[in-house]
């Protein structure tokens, strides 16, 4: 049985973790209110956009001459995986559970012939997909140095990957990222962003004929980036979100568990205290016993 | 009538309220949108919107980046990248 030094130690060790777990489930929680209100607040250009885009879409015909980014490139060989992860751990299987997902894509692809490329966007789950596809890295995105992935991110992502694509370094892209259902439950995602899958027609709803100036091509020209990046940005603010949530219910549990440890260590303590004492004091009587 | 007007970025909603005019520098020109105008869509040239609240008010200038300006039943929405001020 270990000494009682060394128990103290321990429990007093554990204490200082629990104490860490939970301040980093306090600022978790914090933070996850923040990146909640971030990604309502980003709801309205969105849904805006993919109205925007469904009428638009719903009113031209997809021909060679679309855009690029509408109609693909007409292939389907090389595929880019963009995967979306977080530059901090302390959160749970949030990282490696996209990474998996990401992993698992790439194979299937691979079984089919395909060729795989991966474009990175923050720190974790770097060295993991590495030692899987040391050659296939097309770029890392440090998003490092930012507090908070915001919109100039998601247009940096985006415009790379646009002149990726017209270089004809890919053919079809994939995200993946984490949407946030709760707190509790966040989901690894994968989405086709590149050819942007076209957005359902929205419902007509004044039959009104709408003017377009430029015309309607030309508009869904200059809306497909546009259109790219909000989806990149929504997909950053889900996964900040659910970066938060899942390090929430981590640290939650960690320091649950760091409490049973110091009870479970503290009966140890006090019993080996209490037998230590036991033991001195059969030693005196037994010697007094035997005057 | 007043005319509703919201501009959104992908951050936020920056503007949502009722005016009287606003000039839009539409990338084939300068139109200017009043309460009642048929829907339109056009994408925006990198500019100043103009925002009238009142008839003869002087106009409040809105830098904007990115844009595009949707004309219909609910009003004029503009969408932007980048709003400055």
């Amino acid at each position: 049985m270990a000494s009682l030094k060394e128990l103290k130690g321990r429990i007093n060790s554990v204490k200082s973790t629990q104490k860490i777990t939970k301040a980093k489930q306090m600022v978790a929680a914090a933070k996850l209110r923040k990146a909640q209100a971030a990604a309502e607040d980003a709801r309205p250009y969105a849904s805006r956009l993919a109205e925007v885009m469904g009428s638009l879409a719903s009113k031209i015909t997809v021909s060679e001459n679309s855009p690029k980014l509408l109609a693909g490139t007409g292939s389907d060989k090389v595929h880019l995986l963009v995967v979306a992860n977080s530059d901090k751990g302390l959160c749970g299987a949030f990282n490696s559970n996209i990474v998996k997902a990401a992993l698992a894509k790439a194979r299937e692809l691979e079984a089919q012939g395909k060729t795989v490329l991966f474009y990175l966007v923050g720190r974790k789950g770097r060295a993991v997909i590495r030692r899987e596809h040391p050659t296939q890295i097309a770029h890392m995105f440090d998003t490092s140095d930012v507090r908070n992935p915001g919109y100039d991110e998601a247009e940096r992502v985006a415009d790379e990957l646009v002149a990726m694509y017209e270089a004809g370094k890919f053919d079809v892209a994939h995200l993946f990222y984490s949407k946030f259902r709760s707190a509790l439950l966040q989901e690894p995602t994968d989405q086709q962003i590149i050819p942007v899958p076209a957005p359902k027609a929205a419902v007509q709803t004044a039959d009104a004929v709408t003017e377009y100036e430029p015309d309607e091509e030309e508009i869904l020209a200059a809306l497909l980036p546009r259109y790219l990046k909000t989806q990149l940005f929504g997909a950053l603010l889900e996964n900040a979100a659910s970066e938060q949530g899942a390090s929430m219910t981590a640290m939650d549990n960690a320091t649950r568990n760091a409490g049973d440890l110091i009870k479970k260590l503290t009966i140890v303590y006090n019993r080996t205290r209490q037998a230590a004492i036991t033991t001195e004091l059969v030693e005196i009587i037994a010697g007094a016993e035997a005057l | 009538m007043p005319l509703h007007f919201e501009l959104v970025t992908p951050a936020k909603l920056v503007r949502s309220e009722d005016v009287h005019m606003v000039v839009v520098p539409g990338t084939e020109g300068e139109f200017g949108v009043l309460a009642g105008h048929a829907p339109f869509m056009s994408t925006i040239a990198d500019g100043a919107l103009k925002v009238y609240r009142t008839e003869n008010g002087a106009p409040e200038e809105i830098r904007i980046t990115g844009g595009f300006a949707e004309v219909g039943d609910a009003g004029l929405t503009v969408l932007a990248e980048h709003v400055e001020g």
